[in-house]
């Protein structure tokens, strides 16, 4: 019998704490775990109770890579339950704001995380250290850096901002600080341009399996903050439908939840999924951007979501510059909320995927209930259904590369486990 | 706060290494070493980076000159990992409110735990975790804190290149409203009656929440002998409710002793 034992104790380059554990007797998978031991912190006990100014605050600190995502699905949520109407004016600078998160984070996950497994390094700091490449990691952290600061500009820093509040912001950036970023983004956006190219000559593992997509899709725009739920098995939902079709499961070997869709299973959210379905509505330079890599898109390839997300950083700086071409400074910067008893959900587009939200208040503004789930929690089961597809490709492989082009597969989905790891719960049953 | 007479002395020829280690916590304190992207090409350079797993498959054995530690304690199997750490540490550094203070997890410490996962969880069974979320400090020395939530990557680059050279790393142990008269920026509480926690929280963050017309709600935790007793009254003067003036001690850094004692105080006026 030849055995062969994948095993992954403590993944590298993903956020959070997760292991792989695969076991193949005779070619016959026997055992496939994506074990998740990031230990949870119970966000949504502790939630009830505090108020619904606290809630962009305190879930922002689910996630240190994608605060803005937990910013902005909160305040939408309680928006839509305290009637709260946004100006014109506050919904663009929401979205310069999720520009500058997607940049930051995809520009990370790009030249820091995922780069490595398709080039032969074990990180980018010994890709740095290869004076071929360093030009490239520096190029990324580049571009890193100019969506970091206008995080920084609009939120008050980098991580964790502190100005995104329900409502909108507690201080709007004048348009000549935004103005002073404007040569940076221009670099950024010509940068961009050129690690699409370069992630389209990267060598792609021959791999597409049978996909549910899943995505927002806004009429008139590449999704951030509003749209609705579709996919391209036909889904077409508003986001307060959300929880009638996706279903939190929670399995023994994960400290993170599992969501699945009621009628199909496993599911795919994220910049492969977002891109698949909303080619129409990509910016003019992200379009030809990706039309130029000679790659068939729709495309179900996980491997190639690392061009998904360089063709998104593309259309993220566009966006930036066109928001700011034509910003206004909203006054007020933040419309006052009364509390007020109710029930509301949220979808936006993090980063990872769909971030959705949902509260129920009281009518002193506390919160009574919430309900969190992140995109990587909906990946989770995804990911485990890639392994079972793709380790039969593997086996002939050597062990060390077998075990690589697996994890390279979980980091395909720029996994995010201290997201998912808060929101272990099933039957919230209140004592 | 005092930290020990330790210095890091590189050893010759060779490049003091530093470790990455995180606990129970967003990722967020540790992102910001990748965050700090003008030096980051450069700190590799002038150290080892030698385990740092969510950056590089690398993983090089102890001991570590440097140690950075994120994250709370909240699992059984942490408590013997952090004395692991610590002995192969020589000079450990706690960063963030999750390792300095315990977190915002760290709110399940005035609860049952037991009952908070039978009320969250499907399985309570799968479930194993410490009835506390706790600092680094309760279970190991600390040679330095360096708070925030998150904290200042300037800072921690200053931390780190102070080791390096052999100087005993310092942070600010004052109040955020020293930076607010620093930069300039009227006081939100004296002119608008913004209830702020700026008085008795350690500086660190550059006063980012007053300069866009926000209190502060301590995300650095507080000062050195803060004088919360007085704060919370005046809170309460300019109108704040008193669950109000729980909820902002109850935060971040809430389970740090002094803002743990401020909150009970409160909420015990309030019964």
């Amino acid at each position: 019998m030849t055995t062969l034992r994948i095993d992954v104790p403590y993944m590298a380059r993903v956020e959070g704490e997760g292991a792989l554990n695969i076991i193949v007797e005779d070619g016959e998978i026997k055992h496939l775990e994506l074990n998740i031991f990031e230990p949870p912190r119970f966000f949504e006990a502790f939630l009830r109770g505090r108020h619904f100014m606290e809630a962009p605050d305190i879930t922002a600190r689910i996630c240190g890579i994608c605060p803005v995502a937990y910013q902005m699905s909160s305040s939408h949520a309680i928006e839509k339950i305290l009637d709260v109407q946004i100006s014109p004016e506050i919904r663009a600078l929401r979205r310069l704001l999720y520009c500058a998160e997607w940049i930051e984070s995809h520009a990370l996950h790009i030249y820091l995380l995922h780069a490595p497994d398709f080039l032969g390094y074990e990180s980018a700091i010994s890709m740095a250290a290869d004076p071929a490449l360093r030009p490239a990691v520096e190029m990324g952290l580049r571009m890193k850096k100019i969506g970091n600061d206008l995080l920084a500009l609009i939120g008050g820093r980098e991580i964790h901002p502190l100005s995104p509040t329900v409502g909108g912001f507690y201080r709007a950036p004048t348009r000549k600080e935004l103005l002073a970023l404007k040569p940076e983004l221009e670099w950024g956006l010509e940068a961009s341009i050129k690690t699409v190219a370069w992630t389209a000559t990267l060598d792609f593992p021959d791999f597409e399996p049978d996909y549910e997509l899943v995505s927002l899709r806004h009429p008139d725009e590449y999704p951030m903050n509003e749209g609705r739920v579709v996919s391209n098995l036909g889904l077409d939902i508003p986001m307060e439908a959300f929880e009638e079709h996706f279903i939190d499961d929670h399995v023994p070997h994960s400290n993170a939840v599992h969501v699945y869709h009621r009628d199909h299973g496993s599911y795919l959210t994220g910049p492969l999924a977002r891109l698949n379905l909303n080619l129409d509505k990509l910016t003019p330079l992200a379009k030809q951007a990706l039309e130029e890599t000679g790659h068939q898109f729709p495309s179900r390839n996980p491997f190639k979501s690392i061009v998904a997300r360089a063709v998104e950083v593309v259309l993220a700086y566009e966006e930036a510059l066109r928001i700011i071409d034509a910003y206004v400074r909203p006054e007020p910067s933040r419309i006052e909320a009364e509390p007020k008893a109710g029930w509301g959900c949220h979808i936006t587009e993090a980063p990872r995927g769909m971030l959705y939200h949902r509260y129920e208040l009281d009518d002193q503004g506390l919160i009574l209930s919430c309900r969190i789930d992140a995109p990587t929690a909906q990946n989770l089961k995804r990911m485990e259904d890639d392994l079972w597809a793709f380790v039969p490709q593997v086996l002939a492989l050597p062990h060390d590369e077998a075990t690589l082009r697996c994890e390279q597969l979980v980091r395909n989905y720029d996994p995010c486990i201290s997201c998912a790891t808060h929101f272990l719960k099933l039957n919230v049953v209140e004592k | 706060m005092k930290a020990p007479k330790r210095k890091i002395k590189p050893e010759k020829r060779t490049k003091p290494k530093l470790a990455v280690i995180k606990f129970t916590s967003c990722d967020g304190c540790q992102l910001s070493l990748l965050d700090a992207e003008d030096a980051l090409l450069d700190v590799a350079d002038a150290v080892e980076i030698a385990y740092f797993v969510e950056a590089r498959d690398r993983r090089l054995p102890g001991p570590y000159d440097v140690t950075l530690v994120e994250g709370s304690i909240s699992m059984p199997e942490h408590i013997e990992q952090i004395q692991e750490i610590r002995e192969q540490s020589k000079f450990l550094i706690a960063i963030g409110a999750c390792a300095t203070a315990g977190g915002i997890q760290a709110l399940r410490n005035w609860r049952n735990v037991d009952d908070f996962v039978r009320m969250v969880y499907a399985h309570p069974e799968y479930i194993d975790t410490l009835e506390k979320s706790t600092p680094i400090s309760e279970y190991v020395q600390v040679d330095f804190e360096l708070r925030g939530c998150p904290i200042n990557k300037y800072q921690l680059l200053d931390v780190v290149t102070s080791l390096l050279i052999g100087k005993q790393p310092r942070t600010p142990t004052y109040s955020v409203c020293m930076e607010c008269k620093r930069r300039g920026t009227p006081c939100v509480m004296v002119s608008k009656g913004v209830p702020c926690l700026g008085p008795v929280t350690q500086a660190g963050c550059n006063a980012i929440c007053p300069s866009v017309n926000r209190g502060c709600f301590g995300c650095y935790g507080p000062m050195e002998a803060p004088n919360t007793e007085s704060l919370g009254q005046h809170l309460l003067d300019i109108g704040a409710a008193p669950d109000e003036v729980v909820r902002l001690f109850r935060n971040f850094s809430g389970y740090a002793e002094d803002f743990r004692l401020a909150s009970d105080a409160f909420e015990e006026m309030m019964a």
